[in-house]
């Protein structure tokens, strides 16, 4: 997340914000809103405006809001507290999770890549 | 119905109908359409019954298995598992109180046995991927090239499937939705409406708040099920820090025991609770590196790089990684999930050494420890961290995504294990320092209290079914989905052959008044300084030894409280007022264990039950199930004896009472 991007968040606590949501890939289409279990993402009173975070200390961090996002807006920020780390078995170099100058993604998708499945 | 201050309605981003009331009629009221409630209604469709499903979230996601599932347990009936469903409920026999662990009660987990696979095979069928479809696992051992059935744990037993299930619960949408169920979502059911509007009579439909609108529901059916998830949050709840409440599961205040108790329904063994535990919190769940459930059997180093032993149920070790997945010459199965006394000899599997606390303190391992999966053979490895933490619910985007991003790759890093566990495995030198352990759980080793219930899962009053975790002695996600598809087959039945009796406008109005008197006030208290307040009275008055006086205490104080604090709670908005009546659920829940607790008089084992005025553990003469249940009278109190699914009028066998009860045809 960059600094830009977390300008734009619309959030109402101070407490860790478990999702965010960018602006510029929203389309206000609430699905993510539509999909929380814990209902703490609200529509914006705006319409076609990015959904707001009001209730974040609530969020089961499911993951659902991302799965249904269908521009890829929504990503899931796991609690800070929870961060955990690794070692390379090669080179015995410790990693961990929010760590500067972290190594490259790893784009392997899981097995059954697909969450959606279409509901007519 | 008191004037609503309107000045709270400021901002929200919903049309608000606070005390708008709405009635629906059916056949068949599933109330929480999690996994179980989601079988429950596609059976008692599939019955021709005119089905509610109602639930507190979307209906495609919602419940503790609404974004996904890993293993599915005790699919006996699959053309791959060699054992019956007849040889696996001896398994019964060697869990306290009957209770299996995963697949629950007696009569739970022989459902699960008889119709795990089939339930499975309809998640298929509306669409779901169950199999190893692309041939991913092609040539893998835990893959039978026929059916592309993958298995985990035992691959000889094959009882347990390893699923691709993050699409399970749309699955089961979609086949409500082309059964023609209603779906009414983001209602939460507050009270059962019962026959006269007395305690105990026959349950005839329901009350709800929808949680964004405010708006009132009255539904109206023949059958009830209740099908949420058991309670959690009872002795503790925070907020504070990001994150910190998520352990267990969903935060629930466990509606249907609230539900069921002031319908008069009976409950048992709600005296169990278990220390909260020393997992939580250290990473999110499945999400360090270990050798159990999900990450069974992944090979463990020390800080050296040094391996972790695996041995055998005769303590061998085993010199190869494909060993730990097989039983051992002459064993037909082995179970690889958790018994309150340790697995016995007859299905105890490999695991790593048991007296690794002592090596660790005598500096043969050092902490902390490693998962290496990178040395795991590439379909295991893959079965771990891309099949199972990848479908696993709450682990594809926390933990398989997340890590990805962070740039964790499975080939080449091997996770951290969280070190807590084994330093509680050290052996301690100086007289081992408790501390309170007072934030607990409801429920023990594998099972949890809930509704007493029969052949028909239905529970002690008539027209009221359960389903899934609310059972006595609980359920995973298989036998939440087996046990649900059986409720609702009961309940289609029972409503087949009983008609709609007339609401009593009373019990309708008392509802009412209660469920928006904390949208009335104008100022008051937080749910969340009330809920504290709860917690606290848990921790002090019900911690993990109890006697008389502090539970007689505490339920003098949860009353209390009740009609002081709780009815002191305002709310701004409808969301606030779900969370209020969340709160006021779990001090009837609290109720609940600490009535159970009173009414057992000695100490239990298996139930992890501890009371200081009746030290003696285990007399043979309290090894019954203690009931309780709310009257009109008060509080009353019984007993059954243990098995007593199999005692009369039950049939001796659990053959005879599953096909005499199952209605398949």
């Amino acid at each position: 997340l960059d600094s830009d991007t977390a300008s734009k968040i619309n959030h109402f606590s101070a407490i860790g914000i478990p999702v965010v949501i960018d602006s510029e890939l929203c389309t206000g289409c609430n699905e993510c809103v539509e999909v929380c279990r814990a209902h703490m993402i609200l529509p914006n009173l705006e319409k076609g405006k990015p959904p707001q975070v009001w209730y974040p200390e609530e969020c089961w961090y499911c993951g659902c809001c991302v799965a249904f996002c269908p521009v890829g807006a929504v990503k899931l920020k796991y609690p800070i507290n929870r961060r955990v780390g690794w070692k390379n078995k090669g080179t015995d170099k410790y990693f961990r999770i929010g760590m500067e100058n972290p190594p490259p993604p790893n784009i392997r998708p899981p097995v059954c890549p697909e969450f959606r499945i279409e509901i007519k | 119905m008191a004037e609503i201050n309107s000045c709270q309605n400021e901002k929200w981003p919903y049309k608000l109908d606070y005390g708008k009331e709405l009635e629906v009629s059916g056949d068949v009221l599933i109330v929480g359409s999690g996994v179980a409630g989601c079988h429950a209604a596609i059976a008692a469709a599939k019955k021709g019954a005119k089905v509610i499903a109602v639930d507190k979230a979307n209906i495609k996601i919602s419940g503790s298995g609404g974004s996904g599932v890993d293993h599915w347990h005790f699919a006996c009936t699959s053309p791959c598992c060699p054992i019956s469903p007849d040889e696996m409920i001896e398994i019964v026999k060697t869990y306290p109180f009957g209770v299996t662990g995963e697949t629950g009660l007696g009569p739970t987990c022989y459902i699960t046995c008889n119709e795990s696979y089939d339930t499975l095979l309809d998640l298929e069928k509306y669409g779901a991927t169950i199999r190893d479809v692309d041939d991913e696992f092609a040539g893998a051992e835990f893959r039978d090239e026929k059916t592309k059935l993958m298995f985990a744990y035992d691959y000889d037993g094959k009882h347990t499937l390893r699923v691709p299930g993050v699409q399970f619960k749309q699955a089961m949408y979609k086949g409500m939705k082309s059964l023609g169920v209603q779906f009414f979502e983001h209602i939460m059911i507050t009270s059962l409406l019962t026959e006269g509007g007395k305690k105990g009579t026959r349950v005839i439909g329901a009350t709800g708040v929808n949680v964004i609108t405010g708006e009132f529901y009255i539904f109206k059916a023949k059958a009830t099920v209740l099908a949420t998830c058991t309670p959690l949050g009872i002795w503790s709840y925070s907020t504070e820090v990001a994150g910190s409440n998520k352990l267990g599961g969903e935060p629930n205040g466990g509606s249907a025991y609230a539900l069921g108790w002031n319908a008069g329904a009976e409950f048992t063994m709600m005296e169990a609770s278990a220390n909260r535990g020393i997992f939580g919190g250290w990473a999110p769940d499945f999400g360090a590196g270990a050798a159990f459930a999900t990450w069974y059997a992944c090979t463990l180093v020390d800080a050296e790089g040094k391996e972790i032993p695996w041995i055998d149920r005769d303590g061998n070790v085993l010199k190869t990684v494909s060993e730990r997945y097989h039983a051992r010459p002459g064993q037909k199965f082995f179970l690889g999930t958790v018994h309150p006394f340790g697995m016995p000899y007859e299905y105890r599997g490999p695991s790593i050494i048991p007296d690794l606390g002592k090596r660790i303190s005598e500096g043969e391992y050092k902490l902390p420890f490693f998962a290496d999966l990178p040395s795991m053979p590439e379909h295991e490895r893959r079965a771990i961290w891309g099949l199972m933490v990848g479908n696993e619910g709450l682990t594809r985007y926390p933990v398989y995504i997340q890590y990805s991003r962070a740039g964790f790759d499975p080939n080449e890093d091997m996770l951290e294990v969280e070190t807590l566990p084994f330093q509680a495995m050290i052996p301690s030198k100086t007289p081992p320092v408790r501390f309170g352990s007072s934030e607990r759980n409801l429920g023990f080793v594998g099972g949890y209290g809930g509704l007493v219930f029969d052949w028909d899962l239905k529970t002690s009053i008539d027209g009221l079914y359960a389903a899934g975790q609310v059972l006595a002695g609980g359920a995973d996600y298989s036998a939440s989905a087996c046990s649900g598809r059986f409720a609702g087959r009961s309940a289609a039945e029972y409503s087949s052959k009983s008609s709609q009796r007339t609401v009593d406008r009373k019990q309708v109005d008392i509802e009412k008044e209660r469920v928006y008197a904390p949208v009335t006030k104008g100022n008051g208290l937080e749910w969340k300084e009330v809920q504290f307040l709860v917690n606290k009275t848990m921790q002090i008055y019900c911690p993990e030894y109890k006697n008389e006086e502090m539970l007689r205490m505490g339920l003098k104080w949860l009353n209390d409280i009740r009609n002081n604090e709780a009815a002191s709670i305002y709310v701004r908005h409808p969301h606030e007022l779900q969370r209020a009546l969340e709160c006021l659920e779990r001090i009837t829940v609290g109720e609940i264990v600490m009535q159970s607790s009173l009414l057992r008089k000695s100490s239990n084992r298996g139930l992890d039950f501890k009371r200081l005025d009746f030290p003696i553990i285990d007399p043979p003469e309290h090894q019954k199930y203690i009931t309780v249940r709310l009257t009109e009278k008060g509080i009353e109190s019984g007993e059954l004896p243990l098995n007593y699914w199999l005692l009369p009028p039950n049939a001796p066998t659990y053959r005879e009472n599953y096909e005499k009860h199952a209605k398949l045809k």
